[in-house]
């Protein structure tokens, strides 16, 4: 009866710790093989050029236009989020503090918003984009990613607002300042490192995602210049042209899927290093 | 002075009372405003009938969505069925059995496969799911496949919506208290005992409400499922052959929706039924663990 039991654990003890490891196996996995495959085909011409003329048979020219319009549509995005989001939070958390249940129900819409898929946010966008009569364009997208990823946004600096000590925000009351002022230089100063974080991961979640974008961005060899003329994402970029029949145009799309792939490391790392960074001042 | 002070009070306080407004009504504007496009169709036939039939000819005017639920349903199970007991056998080894630092090293390991974009996943399936399960697992079954097919969906789907109920399960068993756990083990249970009949008894519908969740989020997911999944309409149910799962009917098909009458209806009634789909699993589901959270 024993014996049973060891074995038992130790059945579940291996296989538990074998589904763990396997997942930090399959991300490695993940990287090496878009590295490898990618750098193959990456080359300056690749980041500093845009299409030329027989690009899409295998001729000169890069991905620049794609790069571009990624970080106009995501750096948009982001701060139409921040406009938005930013004072939904801090009003969250400062005026509503008292209002526990209040506070509970947002919380469980937002977090009901976050789960919509984004392609529901890009059918709806191109609806809006209808009604409204404009074309495919940049600020079609930089609005449809602004609805995605504002929810994002707002849930990720509320959780960090939400640990502030209360005392902290009873002191400020207490010293005289007005709702606002306890929002803006307290409550905002202290959660300074939840804010950055929160604007890194929806501006990652802006840059990579092309469901949202497909309808409303529209796609150019051009690096747009005025907002209402249409901007190519990176995600499409390379979605496009793996749809191609010729091996050096799908070449091509790895050395993008690559590139989008730094890109959203370099954001993640940045994250982790400048909320560690910050939240060293913070009051216990 | 006191009155400036108050004027920005008032102001800041309209401005996040907007925002915060803005944000809430936000599902309440898509659902009207898919509908609203939508409508054209249901004087045609009725949703029941929409949902039910199978045939798929736009130029027609024959719009049957069940070949597009069934795959989704089909891909999304798949996924499931592979996530799922790595995800939980995962959390437990992370919560109760392995030291903190496997915990560190693990935290940014879920924050990256979380915030890959799904482009990238469907880049990885095209590389490596789709020859796997054309070349090696299609002839181990006897069969042939070009590999696009809803295996390779699955497959790539249950990768990515790991770190999605991961995430949400390890939270789940941290809220166990500790003390149950420690009761169970000095009345000699052993560590595997603890957690099955302790911690998982316990946290039952919190597991159960993150796996909910990570269905609907494979239910939703385009780019990367239809990359790898053939984008064929078809109902039969082998899962080596091509599938076409409703956001990939969607987002394929832009293009040409304005083109052919009532095409465009049809395609955001498969955006409204994602939407309703998805809204309700999550309402069900987030509701199950606030309730578990406030006790």
């Amino acid at each position: 009866m024993n014996r049973r039991k060891i074995i038992e654990e130790n059945i579940f003890r291996f296989l538990s710790g074998f589904a763990t490891y396997s997942l930090i196996a399959v991300l490695a996995f993940i990287i090496v093989i878009i590295f490898v495959k990618g750098f193959n085909a990456l080359s300056l011409d690749m980041i500093t050029k845009t299409p030329s003329g027989g690009y899409y048979y295998g001729g000169e020219g890069g991905v620049l236009n794609a790069i571009v319009g990624s970080l106009y549509i995501a750096m948009g995005a982001t701060l139409i989020s921040i406009f938005i989001g930013m004072p939904a939070a801090l009003y969250l958390n400062v005026h509503l503090i008292r209002k526990k249940r209040i506070q509970n129900t947002i919380r469980y819409f937002l977090d009901t918003l976050w789960g919509i898929p984004s392609i529901v946010y890009g059918a709806f966008g191109f609806i809006l984009m209808l009604y409204l009569g404009m074309n495919a364009s940049l600020i079609a997208g930089i609005i449809t990613v602004a609805l995605l990823i504002t929810p994002i946004m707002v849930r990720t600096f509320d959780e960090v607002l939400s640990t502030i000590p209360k005392g902290l925000h009873e002191a400020s009351l207490a010293l005289g300042s007005t709702n606002a002022e306890t929002a803006f230089k307290i409550m905002f100063k202290q959660g300074f490192s939840g804010f950055i974080t929160a604007v890194l991961l929806a501006f990652g979640r802006g840059i990579g995602d092309a469901a949202s974008v497909l309808f409303t961005a529209g796609y150019t060899d051009l690096i747009p210049i005025n907002l209402d003329e249409p901007a190519a994402t990176l995600p499409l970029a390379i979605f496009f042209q793996l749809g191609s029949p010729i091996p050096e145009v799908r070449e091509r799309a790895f050395a993008a899927a690559a590139i989008l792939t730094i890109i959203i490391l370099i954001i993640s790392l940045a994250a982790r290093f400048i909320s560690k960074r910050y939240s060293r001042t913070n009051i216990k | 002075m006191l009155f400036k002070r108050i004027l920005f009070d008032k102001i800041m306080g309209a401005w996040m009372v907007i925002a915060l407004g803005t944000i809430l009504l936000l599902p309440f504007v898509i659902g009207v405003g898919l509908y609203i496009k939508s409508a054209p169709l249901f004087q045609h036939q009725d949703i029941w009938h929409l949902i039910g039939t199978s045939e798929w000819l736009p130029h027609e005017g024959k719009f049957g969505f069940w070949p597009f639920i069934a795959s989704s349903i089909y891909v999304t199970l798949i996924a499931f069925i592979f996530a799922a007991p790595v995800c939980l056998l995962s959390a437990v080894y992370l919560t109760q059995f392995s030291s903190p630092r496997l915990m560190r090293v693990m935290h940014p390991v879920i924050d990256i496969l979380a915030g890959l974009p799904s482009v990238i996943y469907g880049v990885w399936g095209i590389l490596v799911i789709v020859p796997f399960v054309s070349n090696i697992l299609a002839p181990a079954f006897n069969t042939t496949s070009s590999g696009y097919s809803i295996f390779a969906g699955g497959i790539v789907l249950a990768v990515m919506c790991v770190p999605y109920i991961l995430n949400m399960l390890i939270e789940v068993f941290n809220t166990v208290p500790i003390g149950l756990k420690e009761a169970s083990l000095s009345l000699g249970a052993t560590f595997w005992e603890s957690v099955k009949h302790v911690v998982i008894k316990k946290s039952y519908p919190g597991i159960i409400s993150a796996f909910g969740l990570g269905i609907a989020k494979a239910f939703g997911e385009t780019i990367a499922v239809m990359m790898v999944v053939g984008n064929m309409v078809q109902t039969k149910f082998n899962p080596f052959e091509g599938g076409y799962p409703l956001p990939a009917l969607i987002a394929n098909n832009y293009g040409e929706m304005l083109s052919i009458p009532l095409y465009d209806s049809a395609l955001m009634f498969a955006a409204l039924l994602l939407f309703v789909i998805i809204l309700i699993i999550n309402l069900v589901f987030r509701y199950f663990i606030y309730k578990t959270g406030e006790r």
